[in-house]
């Protein structure tokens, strides 16, 4: 009988072309995402040795991380994005990419398009220059970020040379509370294990609260696995996978389709398999979490308190105090009823229908607060269309919220959507990082429920007190 | 680009105690707007380093002339977040060789290897040691040996050893980088590609 292995090691060694004694893994990519900031050097590279992109197909590109989320249809103001994105499609044309432009019924950002068209499928290894591709591994796949050096790797071989990670496994057992969401899962096992407690591994996320997300669930949980500093996380694919995907645009049809499910089936961790790690969290102990510090790991359930410095030692007090002097607040601080400025909602972490649909009926029949400033950015055209279609566009518009074009926007602050000094905004986005939102900007991290709230109250709010 | 070979270097240090130091801060994204691999060290740490008005922060160690050194020594988890290259990309244009810490998140040391900077991971007793070296003398010097995979604290002969992968050590060494061995095994990744 062959050893129990993992969900990872099954496809991590079925994409492995050779292993290097003592070195890194050379491994097969199935799908390869770019967009305008982190590939114009990688296509120079293949220039400048004269190469061609080995498999035009395999690779999908869209810009995502600075154009403008309104007045799409103009051109670029700003001269150096507006290069960027000309970059990007000159270099697909010449090397004959599929790419969605501005103004493509499937443009949007590269972690949302992906799955939204099918081209994400289970079993597969997926990378892009982001850090974010971990998403997809809500589809059981080993996706991860890479940098440029890689994208010309991939581009030119279809190949990358990795260290093999070690394997973790999180399993979170039992019904989340009402108001509990995907994205406070993420939170709190950031808050959890920290920022680098998943550094050097490979996290699969099992249980019965993992099992009863939806796609988009899974993916908000999967997005926010490097930021506990692990290459990726993923879950193995089930019912619900096969269900998202069915008659998607790229997926496979008829008897192709059957076959897929059949190979599908197969992808799941063995009976005692062996994980180098691993945590166990219920349910019911996660509440609606909110960041109030200067990475994700700082963040604490919405009616809690900042925690006192005096429990950390020198080092990581120093650390700890800057972080809360650049937010502006003090330790032992009481986190509900603190006044806030903007709320996005957005990101590849959380700007699918679903959060839209969970923010726009949230708000449905309440008004902004005057103190807000909101920006609501699709992640793609398609949730664009289907948030209209939907009727989620009219709720937004009837209680003062607008909606924007797609686009990464103030997740990462390269276009104009920059949260001015000082501000704070509670955001949908992934991190929180001084200046992450623009020069200054103080970032609050939180699901769509949680800004829903904030943004009807002017501040800090506990969803849950608006429900019955 | 065939790398910059790395053999040994002797140089003093910067000092930029501070953990979970974040490609963000290395280098903000607003930076990233470029389409060519070129200057981004004038940006290194840009908000660290800079003030509003664009005025150096005389205290970050960057601009305090009391620092100077091809070696970047920074606090616990350095280079977590976006995977941005760009990051690797500004340290080495501003001049630095080495980056320690007591800790490095995933990508960012796969992106320095990729660029012949080195990342050497010490304890963080042997941090603290080396900040304090720098506090001594702010032009205390270290040594760092690739091929003896040292790193040594030259004022008290402290020697550090640490890790690197074989096969990342021999790329640094020779100056040559991934794409090169991946485009000699062209037969081996076809012969893989037919079989799917
Ligand atoms: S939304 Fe943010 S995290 Fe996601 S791809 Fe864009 S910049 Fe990266």
């Amino acid at each position: 009988m062959s050893q129990s292995t993992t969900l990872f090691d099954k496809i991590w060694d079925g994409h492995t072309v050779k292993s290097i004694e003592n070195g890194p893994s050379v491994l097969y990519i199935d799908r390869h995402y770019i967009h305008e900031v982190t590939s114009p050097v990688a296509f120079l590279g293949l220039e400048k040795r004269g190469l061609s992109v080995a498999n035009p197909h395999k690779t999908t590109a869209t810009p995502d991380h600075n154009i403008p989320t309104q007045d799409q249809h103009l051109t670029i103001q700003d001269a150096l994005s507006r290069n960027q994105v000309d970059k990007l499609m000159k270099n697909c044309k010449n090397y004959n990419i599929p790419m969605y432009g501005l103004n493509h019924k499937w443009q949007g950002i590269v972690h949302v398009i992906g799955p939204e068209l099918g081209l994400t499928q289970p079993g597969m290894t997926i990378v892009c220059g982001d850090s974010h591709t971990s998403t997809h591994g809500a589809f059981g796949c080993v996706a991860f970020g890479i940098g440029t050096s890689e994208v010309e790797m991939v581009l030119g071989t279809q190949c990358i040379m990795q260290p093999k990670p070690k394997k973790m496994r999180i399993k979170i057992n039992g019904v989340l509370s009402n108001g509990v969401t995907a994205k406070d899962i993420a939170l709190y096992i950031i808050s959890q294990i920290s920022t680098s407690g998943g550094t050097g591994h490979f996290i699969e996320y099992a249980g019965s609260a993992i099992e009863g997300l939806t796609m988009e669930g899974r993916m908000t949980l999967c997005n926010m696995s490097i930021e506990s500093g692990a290459r990726g996380g993923l879950i193995a694919p089930d019912q619900t996978t096969f269900e998202y995907l069915k008659n998607r645009e790229f997926a496979p049809k008829d008897q192709k389709w059957e076959d897929a499910m059949e190979k599908w089936a197969l992808l799941k961790t063995d009976e005692n398999a062996f994980f180098h790690k691993e945590y166990s969290f219920h349910a019911q102990d996660i509440e609606p979490m909110i960041t109030f510090g200067t990475n994700p790991g700082m963040g604490t359930g919405v009616t809690g308190h900042i925690p006192l410095a005096a429990s950390l030692t020198e080092s990581e007090r120093v650390t700890y105090e800057k972080s809360l002097e650049y937010m502006g607040f003090s330790d032992g601080d009481k986190l509900q009823g603190k006044s806030i400025d903007y709320v996005f909602v957005g990101s590849c972490t959380n700007g699918r229908i679903e959060d839209l649909r969970e923010f726009a009926h949230f708000i449905k029949g309440k008004k902004k607060a005057k103190n807000i400033t909101a920006w609501i950015v699709p992640g793609s055209k398609q949730v664009e269309v289907q948030a209209q279609e939907e009727g989620l566009l009219a709720i937004l518009q009837a209680a003062g919220f607008e909606l924007r074009q797609p686009g990464c926007s103030a997740c990462l602050a390269m276009n104009d959507d920059k949260i001015p000094a000082g501000k704070y905004a509670v955001s949908t986005s992934n991190r929180n990082f001084e200046g992450r939102q623009g020069p200054g900007a103080r970032t609050l991290l939180a699901s769509p429920l949680v800004a829903a709230a904030c943004a009807i109250s002017g501040k800090i709010t506990d969803p849950r007190k608006y429900f019955n | 680009m065939p790398i910059e070979k790395f053999i040994k270097i002797q140089s003093s240090a910067v000092p930029v105690q501070i953990e979970n130091v974040d490609t963000d801060q290395i280098i903000p994204a607003r930076f990233l707007k470029a389409v060519e691999r070129k200057g981004f060290g004038d940006n290194l740490f840009r908000d660290w380093r800079y003030d509003k008005s664009n005025n150096p922060i005389s205290d970050f160690p960057l601009n305090d002339i009391k620092y100077s050194g091809q070696i970047l020594i920074g606090g616990k988890n350095f280079g977590s977040g976006s995977s941005r290259e760009h990051a690797a990309w500004a340290l080495y244009d501003y001049g630095f060789k080495v980056v320690v810490s007591s800790f490095f998140a995933d990508i960012f040391k796969g992106n320095a290897l990729n660029n012949g900077l080195l990342p050497v991971q010490v304890t963080s007793d042997e941090l603290s040691e080396i900040f304090e070296a720098i506090d001594t003398d702010t032009q205390a010097t270290f040594s760092v040996d690739l091929v003896q995979q040292t790193f040594t604290i030259d004022a008290s002969d402290k020697i550090i050893d640490f890790e690197i992968n074989p096969y990342k050590k021999e790329c640094l060494l020779q100056g040559y980088d991934d794409i090169d061995y991946l485009l000699s095994l062209k037969k081996e990744i076809a012969v893989f590609e037919s079989k799917e």
